[in-house]
């Protein structure tokens, strides 16, 4: 009814391949943004802020990441929590050795050394396919987990073993530590998600993200049409450890303040993938649709019993979680195995032609 | 530091061979277990190309439904008999509910609904059993508790738990009697017509739901074995969940749809585990358990990327 593209005509190559060319989709982006930027920091309490919009925004940001590796690339990955870890590992690392220096310059830089170190990993994909590799990229959660563990440098020789984020100031404002406001991390923690959300729209569209989805949909092929396999895939590798690294730091720098090396396990690992399945493979809003449901679904859960006036124990809540959680994956793999992402351009597709049926 | 890398843990090997036959028996039980999970993927894997991430859960759940059942009064052998009959329900839910509005989806997909799975046998399981980690009735079903120390000469002795040889047996057991079953029976010559081609077994009639349930069950069953072994070793808990995950490299190891190859594959992950961790392990500061089996995996995929029983992978455009 709304969503009609009658009228809106294109008169250059340029407008013809831009990244929204329809008006309405323009315009429901602008609305987003603008609810992400004005409204819920002017509205949102405390608790909505740092329990569900920088978490979201958190694990979007890690779930585009791993939708460039399995999604766009083809290749699937179970060691996600692990990059992410070594993210926050590194950017812990550079911002105390260099305390003075911009702490969100630092987070981006530690996205440089875990995609060094995925790329590493990355290295077995060019002669390992499939359900295989997914067991090498086990080995890369396991190995890096017990780095974190064993290796007392990484976390200053801490006796807790966990790394504390130290107070850091950027331009007279507190973003890191204890003492930062919501409203601080909320604004970094975005403005880092929409820029290298952006960044991913463009690079996946161009030259790069086409080389990708030729691997992805038959490597022999795209080889013989001229891709070099071990470039592409080591680039997928690297830049979706690089994603996951930003993600993670951005997890212990503005959500969680303080870290061990379980936070960063392969239940971690699991979540973001099944992000990124239930959010359909391969697109982006998908990435961002699988973390809302992934991770505000269960926050909803936590608070439903005691809004209808149940008492149930905390314990007996977290179980039905699971079980509600596991059985919605599989209703949802049933009914659309290509993720809400497909269920959305569905929803588009019949409002464009209402009200007919096609 | 060289020296303690090649030389050192061999001349520890000769000098205290008991200790050393210890650590190889060792390592030879942990990989017998190993390879009971890796058979039911296998299973699974052979008869549907399914990778059930499942596997590791459903041992733990026949666990804790065996001595759930028997903690309410229920007698050890009824209660075996009545798990049973919940793997078969089981079974029969996962063919129904789970593997048939999925059919002919990709892999990863298949994967996933398995996995999610896994997260509802987790809850499920917590929700009726409780969390706590509950002791295996070991005694109860009739399996040996003691061990034998065996001496050779002045130079030490080795200890044998019986549970450990018992867990062997019952894992040569099965493997014979799954030989049998999949080479010799109508229906595992229907079970392996399936592994080869979904569609041209359909078009001979054969039951491609009812074969399902029926590889999900066996599955089952291998599972409540390993179950049953694995916890009276320790004790039965969710924590055997990430025990499973070690199944995964002794898979790709011996080849996701070779028996022999899960059982050679949970010997090399066993052994080389266990001689690591106590040999070299030291060096780095200990616990290389955790990762060592996914690297020797690793190691062996770059030389043979389909396993090392595995049918070879054949691409074409």
């Amino acid at each position: 009814m709304f969503y009609r593209e009658a009228g809106q005509f294109k008169t250059s190559y340029k407008s013809d391949q831009a990244l929204m060319p329809i008006l309405q989709d323009r315009m429901g982006l602008a609305a987003i943004l603008m609810i992400a930027f004005v409204l819920i920091p002017a509205f949102a309490n405390d608790f909505f802020l740092t329990s569900i919009m920088i978490p979201f925004l958190v694990f979007s940001l890690a779930a585009i990441g791993l939708n460039v590796l399995t999604g766009y690339c083809g290749q699937l990955s179970l060691g996600t929590g692990a990059f992410m870890g070594v993210g926050a590992y590194a950017a812990y690392k550079l911002t105390t050795i260099f305390p003075d220096a911009n702490v969100i310059l630092m987070v981006l830089v530690s996205g440089v050394f875990s995609a060094a170190i995925g790329a590493v990993f990355g290295l077995p994909s060019l002669r390992i396919k499939g359900l295989y590799l997914a067991v090498t990229t086990l080995a890369a959660q396991f190995f890096l987990e017990w780095c974190f563990i064993r290796i007392p440098w990484l976390y200053n020789y801490n006796a807790s073993g966990a790394i504390e984020i130290p107070r850091r100031e950027v331009f007279g404002v507190i973003v890191t530590g204890a003492e930062a406001t919501p409203i601080a991390r909320y604004f970094v923690v975005l403005g880092i998600t929409v820029l290298i959300a952006f960044l991913m729209a463009n690079v996946l569209r161009g030259r790069i993200g086409r080389s990708w989805m030729m691997i992805r949909d038959m490597d022999i092929a795209a080889e013989l049409m001229g891709i070099r396999p071990l470039q592409t895939k080591l680039l997928a590798f690297a830049v979706s450890s690089f994603i996951c690294g930003v993600a993670g730091a951005m997890m212990v720098f503005f959500w969680l303040n303080a870290a061990e090396p379980s936070s960063y396990s392969i239940r971690l690992s699991f979540q973001i993938l099944f992000m990124v399945i239930l959010g359909g493979l391969g697109s982006l809003s998908g990435a961002f649709m699988g973390a809302a449901f992934i991770w505000i679904l269960p926050v909803i859960l936590k608070f439903v019993p005691g809004i209808l006036g149940f008492d149930i124990a905390a314990e007996t809540v977290e179980h039905a979680t699971f079980m509600i959680i596991g059985a919605l994956i599989i209703f949802f793999l049933i009914v659309e195995p290509h993720g809400f992402a497909r269920l959305w351009q569905i929803a588009k597709q019949k409002l464009r032609v209402w009200p007919f049926p096609y | 530091m060289l020296y303690d890398i090649f030389i050192d843990p061999f001349v520890q090997m000769y000098q205290m061979p008991d200790f050393f036959l210890q650590v190889l028996w060792e390592g030879f039980v942990a990989g017998i277990l190993y390879a009971l999970i890796a058979l039911g993927f296998v299973l699974i894997f052979k008869a549907s190309g399914v990778f059930n991430f499942a596997q590791g859960i459903m041992v733990v759940f026949a666990g804790l439904t065996l001595v759930g059942l028997n903690e309410n009064g229920v007698p050890a052998y009824l209660a075996l008999i009545l798990t049973i009959g919940v793997m078969g329900v089981l079974a029969y839910g996962v063919e129904r509910v789970v593997m048939r509005p999925l059919v002919n989806q990709p892999d990863i997909i298949l994967l996933m609904a398995t996995i999610g799975l896994t997260y509802f046998l987790i809850g499920f399981g917590e929700f009726v059993f409780g969390g706590e980690p509950k002791q295996m009735i070991t005694e109860q079903l009739g399996l040996p508790t003691g061990s034998t120390a065996f001496e050779f000469g002045d130079r030490g002795l080795v200890i044998l738990q019986h549970i450990d040889i018992a867990a062997a047996v019952i894992a040569i057991l099965m493997v014979a009697a799954l030989a049998i079953f999949f080479n010799k029976t109508r229906i595992g010559r229907a079970l392996r017509a399936v592994a080869d081609d979904h569609q041209a077994a359909l078009s001979v009639g054969i039951s491609l739901n009812q074969i399902w349930a029926i590889v999900w069950f066996a599955a089952g069953l291998v599972a409540l074995a390993t179950g049953i072994m694995w916890g009276a070793r320790s004790d039965v808990s969710f924590a055997l969940e990430i025990v499973a995950f070690k199944a995964l490299p002794v898979l790709i190891l011996g080849g996701f749809t070779s028996i022999p190859g899960a059982i050679v594959g949970g010997l090399i992950i066993g052994f080389g585990e266990k001689i690591g961790e106590l040999y070299w392990g030291g060096l780095v500061g200990g616990g290389i358990e955790s990762w060592l089996a996914y690297i020797i995996a690793l190691i062996f995929l770059l030389f043979r990327p389909q396993g090392l029983f595995g049918e070879r992978i054949i691409e074409r455009i």
